[in-house]
């Protein structure tokens, strides 16, 4: 593409104007070898950057990306995406007096249950989602206060958590577990979905609340401290729950003991800190039916039962619900087709441009046009 | 400084009172010296001498125990270090701290720790040498054993006796008490500590002469001197011996240290300094902490990195304060107390967030630079030594790199200042020509061995060149020996001898006077330690003379003498020792081949070898006799009874003998031949023909920058002889004006010579010295000659060595005060300003900018200057003596000297002192603010090599010194060309390249974590994990950097030798330019903002992660930065190992362990990616959206604007035969103009238009002067008529010429108007071009007639087929962007090139030929002829 070739001046083996070739007795004498390393002559891809050089790569580029881009945006637009933003600052919203009554320290529950409708199907698999908005996980003192060894079930790590997570080490003398401030302000609202049948009734929809945190976490990174022993409440009892929970950490979810303690995977999908103050997490995976015919959501209505315990309301925060299907490249995102179609149309036009500039100046001077 | 040692002696000696003065209140001023061997029992308790430095010298640093304090103390010097030891130790303080303390302290260990080992290193190389020299060894006194023992140098103290033999390089400052020399001298040779090889002598203490041996128990005086001082050229002191009595010392009693004892079989000694003491090591100022430019421009960037890091800070700490405020009271639970547990308050958290960035953003002053950078030189440096093309094999050394810190300083060099012996010459002469009564001989069998092919073959056969082997000239040689064959069938046949024809005879005389006329040694190497002495009868001149005087009429006993003696003489003298016995003579032949001659002046060794090769052989010299050995004659002693020695007013030494095969008293003669010319006196017509013939050759051999000599002779009668001897003996025994008197006397002889011959010497140029010159000129280097040589032999080096031109005006400054130096001065400035105003411009707008200048024109290359001033460099040269610089360089005139200096193309400072060299260099390094390079080979420049930018040494023969104090030691001047065109400029390039990169890689990265903050509410997050922050600069993006920093090349070996016009790249810091930095750091942002904002919209409102999302940005980040390097280099080795290495690391490291790296818990999050087709759908788009701008421009650069480093590196793309073809031709061109272009070289793409009418006329009076030469050489002997038809048709085309010819015309009509007119002063007024340098005049050649000439040739300039020429030019120029380069392009075309520009050729040459038509239209066809020639020799 660019115009070149390999350097052909380790070919022509004789060196200009070196002394050296004075007899073979002066072998052993401070005499630099002649390697091609020594002497600098390394093989070499001497690319030389004209408007005639680059000017197929340009188009090369547009003509590769914008096919790509195309192909991306069809891929993102079959996505079904469905958000429903449940935090209840509007006066008429459900959760208007969940959200205005609610604090950290409320120990009743509140709940409130908000309706909405879905126009098309969602096949296959549907990932539910809870996301928040301006919630920033991603502040520096935030993403430090954990302790890692304390959630690989570290026993020592247990009753004498890691500075890192002050202040939300130490509960009344006793070690919280699992400490810091990423634990201790863990995402508690209890979403639930219900299909409201064209006949009235609700059918609850089966949430999956297993497989939504990576492998390595669940199996790797996250373990109970006191490998065999099954009863968790054994294990934690010199601990103390975090400030902010209702519940110690072996009671969040006791009907299944792979996802109780620090293997709960809603624990784990929170611990992973987002990368942007607005987020989303994986909340529960609606399953495709068995039957492959009808589709997992149906569309009509239905109803997200909420109970609501997580208040954002001190940092404006949003909660959000979302419901989406997902493709090969993952959630429904435009940006990387725009992207490249973008990109693609810009290397095209420059592409064009440099045709320009090579047809009216490129060719007076342009020596590496000569075949070799 | 200058001044003061300029200075007459009358001060110094009024301040040595004032010391003595002084010296009675403080004893400490002054040093006293006894000796040890009167204490050596005490074991040196009282010795009075134990408070003085010993011999042994240490120039290390370190030892091994302070080396860890020393050296970080000296690293933390550094600002740059200082500062990332406070960045790391701010990392252990916990409200702060931004990533885990130990792993922030790692870079700054492994910086400290490298540059450790650097300095480690160097230091032990000092130790290293250091032990080599302090373990040398020296004869020492020792009182126990009651004789001299061999002791190592460093053993030696103060007031130690030593024995030093011939040959022995002195340990330390030494006292000569005794000599074996029979005058009680010994000679030494000081080419280490000034350069001159020639020998000194120095006297045993006035009180010790009359000593026959020394014994060293005998001796029990005090020595009291003064303190240990740098002057070498002073000594005082005294020695009181036990009886009281004082004997002064001055500077001739010592020997100083690094001196070579010569011709002196064993000299005596007191150690007077040692050590550090010693003159010679006083005299080396330790090397000074040189900072290259580019590392100063280099800083001044960091600074700006810095305050581009305060101001990020700033604007995060401000940032995060609003985003605290704006939650008032109502915290958030993301929003963490602080570990004690207290609520912040906007403002406190903000002070802390500040000092957070500081650590964050730390990338951002490149810490890892600084240490690259010396990485990246060392690499340099090795690849430099490692050249085979800079390593000379006949001294089996290569180039040396002393400094590892300005290898990229060799790249922007402006100013050369060069030493003269030793550094472009051999500091050998060689015999190479010479003309014996009107005929010349042009050894052509020596021209030939000076070829490149003959030199290299005998350099690989006999190993050395020297000035002993000359081919005789063959024509020559048989005269010779046609002449003694005769002279010796004569003396057989007792005929007389004035029977041979007068051109043998002349032949004769030339080489008796080559080798008698001198005061050379002779010396045999067996014996070094003895003079040879054949032993004579003694007392033959003695009575002579006694006769001659006690008679009370000399003339009686003259002739008396001469009629009774003359059989008995004649018999004694001519077969003094032993009759020619054939056997012997074969014995003694080969005896004299291992004779040895020792000349106080290489010219006269070089004359007597030149004889000794026409076996006309100098085998013994005596005060009073000199033997010569002749073929078939055998050996004959000429009886020496005066010898009136060289001085610098008469130029010319003559010896006085009586010659022994006619008995006649014969004054030979051999002196300067602007002087002896005067002195002759032609008897007859044919000897006015051999005079102008001689004068003609002697123009010639000027030209070809030999060193003339003239040899003459007269023949004295008794009478006349007598009668000059009676004035003689008075002068010599006047008391009263002795010296003028016997200068008086020696005029009274010198006259009425009859001419012999002439003789052309070359100081020989090292090889390829004019060639370098040039090319290093084309290359925009000024260069300037210091040497401490005469003003003669300089201008001739410099007109050999092609730094003068013969066409180029000289300016001469020579100035007895400083007001004569401030009028010459003025007057010089007025005159280049009214020449080079007055000159009428063709082109207006150059004439406006020429009106608007001070005093001088505006630089040809406005663009090139960067900041050199606006001076255009003229065709002239400036020539200064030692004494006028030292006015010159006063306070007062120093800008003055500076404004000629630089406006001439060539300067040339003649007897200037080692000081006065290093404040020309340090004048000009400071006031023009250019980088200066020195180059010299001897002590002498060691001051003027540490004061410049760089200092270069050479390792030749004269010791080490220079190379000590120089920066880099080159074998031979010649590999200066490629050191500074080819490394220079690779070195210059590349870490331009290297430093614009690292701001720039580091300013994009650092700014992906600033648009970070925006979305992590400026607290300081980074979504990078911190490994990657912190060895990003280490690891992954140094490695790639450091292979282009040592290997990329721009532009190849050969293309930037041949084209040295790429070398102004880097005078003009054309990779580097302030901008560049700004443009870079806006790229920088531009990029980061696309590598941060691609992947932002990419995972937006996903549930990625901190990590998931940073690692890619990291990758994304990578990927650009090494494709923008892709894009920079201009060649690729296999680069892009470092993705896969930054792949494997992230792998490993993202798998090695789940809980360690708190808080960025990275655990498989690449292996995650991986399997992610969003994370390579970004790794695709983001680095190519981000580097668009960057290739597009480059693109557009390539073809719209190139850079003459562009056209070069297409010129390398060009197959290899193609290529060829294209340099010869260029080459061809700017070879035959290279020397004569102007040092800043016409390169098209930097030259304004002025140039236009600039060249051409160098073109045109270069062609003459070749053509003129061409001629003469083709015509050694050219018939009267054939002259006088030739002159007027060259003389249209040179100025300099025409004088030369309108001068010979002259002559030649004197000389046929009769003998009657004064010849002697119609030959004054020819002046030959090599040395106009007769009086104060600034401007000697500025003589009625070639002004007028000059005058019409600048008038002619404008008329003459300029455009022609310029096109020529421009053609031959490969580099040129205009349509001519076009056609240079394809194959076919570029064969009709030579045709085309031979065309181009004729035409111009036929507009010449039009011009000389004017005058004589006959004469066209010898104008082809000449046309012919031309092209041949070109």
């Amino acid at each position: 593409m660019m115009a070149s070739s390999y350097n052909a001046k380790d070919e022509d083996g004789h060196h200009p104007g070196s002394v050296g070739s004075g007899g073979p007795g002066a072998v052993k004498s401070k005499k630099p070898d002649n390697t091609a390393f020594k002497q600098q002559r390394l093989p070499a891809w001497q690319p030389i950057l004209t408007a005639g050089t680059v000017l197929p790569a340009f188009f090369m580029i547009g003509l590769i990306f914008i096919p790509i881009g195309i192909g991306l945006l069809v891929t993102s637009n079959n996505i079904k995406e469905f958000e429903i933003d449940y935090t209840g600052v509007d006066m008429f919203s459900p959760c208007f007096n969940c959200s205005q009554s609610y604090s950290w320290n409320s120990t009743s529950a509140c709940t409130c249950s908000v309706p909405f409708t879905l126009d098309q199907p969602f096949e296959s698999n549907v990932f539910m989602y809870y996301g928040l908005s301006n919630f920033y996980q991603n502040h520096r003192r935030y993403v430090k206060s954990r302790d890692d060894s304390q959630l690989n079930g570290d026993k020592s790590s247990l009753l004498n958590p890691s500075k890192e997570c002050e202040p939300y080490r130490t509960s009344d003398k006793k070690s919280i577990a699992p400490c810091g401030a990423i634990a201790n302000s863990l995402f508690n609202d209890t979403l639930e979905l219900f299909y409201i049948h064209p006949n009235g009734s609700r059918i609850a929809i089966h949430l999956v609340k297993t497989g939504i945190a990576w492998w390595t976490d669940k199996h790797v990174k996250f373990r109970n401290p006191g490998e065999n022993n099954n009863n968790l409440s054994i294990v934690f009892q010199d601990t103390s729950k975090p400030v902010n929970w209702r519940k110690p950490v072996y009671e969040l979810d006791p009907s299944d003991p792979d996802n109780n303690g620090f293997i709960n995977e809603d624990f784990i999908v929170w611990m992973r800190t987002a990368a942007l103050p607005t987020f989303r997490k994986l909340y529960r995976i609606i399953q495709k039916k068995k039957d492959n015919m009808t589709p997992t959501l149906p569309p009509g209505n239905y109803s997200l039962e909420v109970i609501y315990n997580y208040p954002v309301r001190s940092f404006d925060g949003r909660k959000r619900m979302i419901l989406s299907t997902i493709s090969w490249m993952g959630g429904k995102n435009p940006f990387l087709g725009i992207a490249y179609i973008t990109v693609g149309s810009v290397c095209f036009f420059l592409g064009v441009v440099l045709l320009i500039i090579h047809h009216k100046y490129g060719n007076r001077n342009n020596n590496a046009d000569i075949p070799n | 400084m200058a001044r003061e040692t300029g200075e007459s002696g009358e001060t110094k000696s009024t301040k040595v009172k004032k010391h003595k003065r002084r010296k009675s209140k403080k004893e400490s001023k002054t040093r006293t010296v006894h000796a040890n061997i009167l204490y050596d029992h005490t074991k040196g308790g009282d010795n009075p001498n134990r408070h003085y430095a010993n011999n042994k010298i240490k120039t290390t640093k370190y030892t091994l125990l302070s080396f860890l304090p020393k050296n970080l103390f000296e690293q933390f010097h550094r600002f740059a270090n200082v500062y990332f030891v406070f960045i790391a130790l701010l990392n252990f303080v916990p409200v702060v701290n931004a990533f885990q303390p130990e792993l922030a302290l790692a870079p700054v260990v492994f910086i400290l720790s490298v540059t450790a080992i650097k300095d480690l290193w160097e230091d032990y190389r000092r130790h290293r040498s250091d032990k080599e020299i302090n373990h040398m060894d020296c004869l020492v006194y020792s009182r126990n054993e009651k004789q001299y023992v061999e002791k190592y140098w460093k053993e030696l103290r103060v007031g130690d006796f030593i024995r030093l033999r011939c040959n022995e390089i002195l340990p330390a400052d030494v006292l000569l008490l005794s000599s074996s020399d029979p005058d009680r001298l010994c000679h030494i040779e000081t080419a280490t500590l000034d350069g001159e090889t020639n020998l000194k002598q120095r006297q045993v203490v006035r009180s010790f002469i009359d000593l026959v041996s020394f014994d060293p128990f005998k001796y029990n005086s005090v020595i009291e001197c003064e303190k240990p001082n740098n002057d070498l050229n002073r000594f005082r002191g005294y020695i009181i011996h036990r009886s009281g009595r004082r004997d002064g010392l001055y500077k001739d009693n010592l020997l100083l240290r690094g001196c070579t004892i010569r011709n002196t079989e064993e000299a005596v000694g007191i150690v007077i300094y040692a050590g550090h003491e010693t003159k010679a090591m006083l005299n080396n100022n330790g090397p000074r902490y040189k900072r290259s430019k580019l590392e100063r421009q280099m800083n001044v960037d960091v600074f700006w990195c810095v305050v581009i890091l305060l101001v990020m800070c700033l604007f995060s700490a401000i940032g995060h304060g609003l985003w605290m405020f704006q939650y008032g009271d109502k915290r958030p639970v993301f929003d963490v107390l602080s570990p004690e547990g207290t609520d912040l308050s906007p403002v406190v958290s903000a002070i802390y967030l500040f000092l957070t960035m500081i650590i964050v953003f730390q990338v951002l002053i490149p810490i890892s630079l600084f240490v690259s950078i010396e990485i990246v030189k060392i690499c340099q440096v090795y690849f430099i030594h490692q050249d085979m093309e800079l390593y000379d094999e006949e001294t089996d050394s290569h180039l040396q790199c002393r400094a590892l810190n300005i290898t990229e300083d060799l790249g922007q060099m402006q100013y050369i200042f060069s030493d003269k012996t030793g550094t472009l010459t051999e500091n050998k002469m060689v015999f190479r020509r010479c003309t014996v009564a009107g005929v010349e001989y042009s050894h052509d069998a020596n021209e030939h061995q000076i070829s490149p092919s003959h030199r290299e073959q005998s350099r690989s056969q006999t190993g050395q060149h020297s000035e002993k082997d000359i081919t005789p000239d063959p024509q020559l040689m048989d005269k010779v020996n046609e002449c003694s064959s005769q002279m010796e069938f004569m003396r057989f046949h007792s005929q007389p001898l004035n029977q041979i024809p007068p051109d043998l005879c002349d032949i004769f005389d030339f080489f008796i006077a080559l080798t008698i006329c001198n005061t050379v040694v002779v010396s045999s190497p067996n014996q070094p330690r003895q003079k040879v002495v054949v032993y004579y009868p003694p007392g033959q001149l003695g009575n002579f003379l006694e006769d001659l005087l006690s008679s009370p009429s000399a003339e009686s006993t003259l002739t008396k003498l001469n009629e009774e003696k003359r059989p008995e003489h004649d018999l004694q003298h001519a077969f003094s020792p032993t009759p020619p016995n054939f056997e012997k003579t074969k014995a003694l032949a080969q005896d004299e081949c291992e004779l040895r001659y020792e000349a106080e002046s290489p010219d006269e060794a070089a004359l007597v070898y030149a004889a000794r090769a026409y076996k006309c052989a100098l085998v013994g010299r005596l005060p009073d006799q000199v033997t010569v050995e002749l073929p078939h004659l055998g050996k004959l002693s000429f009886e020496l009874l005066h010898t009136l020695g060289f001085d610098s007013t008469r130029k010319r030494m003559s010896v006085v003998v009586k010659h022994p095969l006619t008995e006649q008293i014969t004054v030979y003669s051999k002196g300067a031949d602007s002087v002896i010319m005067d002195l002759i006196r032609p008897a007859t017509v044919g000897c006015l023909k051999i005079l102008y013939k001689t004068q003609n050759y002697l123009n010639l051999y000027a030209a070809d920058g030999l060193r003339t000599l003239c040899i003459a002779k007269k023949v004295l009668s008794k009478e006349e002889y007598a009668s000059w001897l009676q004035h003689h003996l008075e002068a010599e025994t006047a008391i009263q004006r002795r010296e003028e008197l016997l200068f008086e006397s020696a005029l009274r002889l010198e006259t009425n010579l009859q001419l012999l011959g002439a003789t052309g010497i070359e100081d020989r140029l090292q090889d390829g010295v004019p060639e370098t010159i040039a090319s290093l000129r084309k290359a925009g280097l000024q260069i300037w000659v210091l040497t401490g040589d005469k003003q003669e032999t300089a201008i001739n080096i410099a007109y050999a060595c092609k730094l003068l031109d013969p066409e180029e005006e000289i300016i001469t400054l020579n100035a007895d005060s400083q007001e004569a130096c401030a009028v010459l001065l003025e007057n010089s400035l007025h005159y280049i300003q009214a020449k080079f105003l007055c000159n009428p411009r063709p082109d207006p707008q150059a004439a406006r900018d020429y009106a608007g200048i001070h005093f001088s024109s505006p630089v040809c290359s406005p663009a090139s200057s960067g900041h050199s001033s606006p001076f255009l460099v003229h065709r002239l040269g400036l020539v200064i003596d030692g004494r006028t610089l030292a006015y010159a360089l006063d306070k007062s005139l120093e800008d003055k000297f500076l404004a000629v200096a630089r406006s001439c193309r060539s300067v040339l400072c003649c007897r200037s002192t080692p000081l006065q060299k290093s404040m020309v260099v340090k004048l000009v390094r400071n006031k023009l603010k250019v980088m200066t390079l020195a180059i010299g080979d001897g002590a002498n420049d060691v001051s003027m090599i540490q004061v410049a930018d760089v200092g270069v040494g050479i390792s030749g023969q004269e010791g080490m010194q220079a190379v000590m104090a120089s920066d880099f030691a080159l074998p031979r001047f010649r590999y200066l060309q490629k050191l500074l065109l080819v490394h220079g400029h690779w070195c210059y390039s590349r870490l331009a390249n290297m430093i614009l990169y690292f701001f720039y890689k580091n300013a994009m990265f650092v700014a992906l974590i600033f648009w970070y903050q925006f979305y992590c509410g400026f607290s300081g997050s980074a979504m990078v994990d911190q490994w990657y922050l912190i060895f990003f600069n280490l690891m992954f993006s140094a490695f790639p950097q450091l292979i282009t920093g040592t290997l990329d090349k721009d532009v190849s070996a050969e293309t930037l030798q041949e084209l040295p016009q790429l070398y102004m790249n880097g005078q003009n810091s054309e990779e580097y330019k302030p901008y560049m930095f700004w443009m870079n750091m806006i790229d920088a942002f531009y990029q980061s903002l696309i590598c941060f904002f691609i992947p932002y919209f990419a995972y937006v409102d996903s549930d990625v992660d901190l990590f998931t999302w940073g690692t890619p940005i990291t990758t994304l980040a990578l990927f650009t930065i090494l494709l923008h390097l892709g894009i920079e280099t201009k060649t690729w080795v296999s680069l892009y190992n470092i993705i896969a290495l930054f792949f494997t690391v992230a792998l490993c490291y993202n798998a090695s362990c789940p809980t360690c790296f708190s808080p960025s818990n990275t655990y498989w999050i690449m292996q995650k990616l991986l399997g992610d087709p969003i994370f390579y759908l970004l790794c695709v788009v983001t680095p190519i959206a981000a580097l668009l701008p960057r290739y597009f421009y480059r693109a557009c650069q390539g073809t719209l604007f190139p850079n003459p480093v562009h056209m070069g590196r297409q010129l390398d793309k060009l197959p290899v035969d193609m290529r060829r073809i294209f340099l010869s031709q260029s080459q061809m061109k700017l070879g035959s103009l290279g020397s004569l272009f102007a040092p800043r070289a016409p390169f098209f793409p930097l030259c304004g238009p002025f140039q236009k009418d600039y060249r051409p006329r160098v073109k045109q009076t270069h062609m003459s002067g070749t053509k003129q030469k061409e001629k003469a050489i083709a015509n050694p002997i050219p018939s009267k008529s054939m002259e006088m038809r030739d002159t007027p048709l060259s003389s249209k085309n040179s100025d300099n010429h025409i004088t030369l010819n309108f001068r010979m015309q002259e002559e030649v009509q004197s000389c046929r108007q009769g003998s009657d007119s004064p010849l002697p002063e119609n030959l004054h007024c020819v002046k030959e071009p090599s040395s106009p340098i007769t009086g104060t005049l600034p401007y000697t050649k500025d003589t009625p007639g070639s002004r007028t000439i000059l005058d019409s040739t600048g008038l002619e300039a404008p008329l003459s087929p300029t455009d022609l020429c310029q096109v020529e030019l421009l053609t031959s120029t490969p580099l040129l962007p205009q349509t001519e380069s076009m056609q240079l392009m394809s194959p076919p075309r570029s064969c009709f090139l030579g045709q085309k520009l031979d065309d181009e050729d004729h035409s111009n040459q036929k507009s010449l030929l039009k011009q000389a038509g004017d005058v004589d239209h006959t004469h066209s066809t010898s104008c082809l002829q000449e046309h012919s020639l031309k092209t041949t020799f070109l």
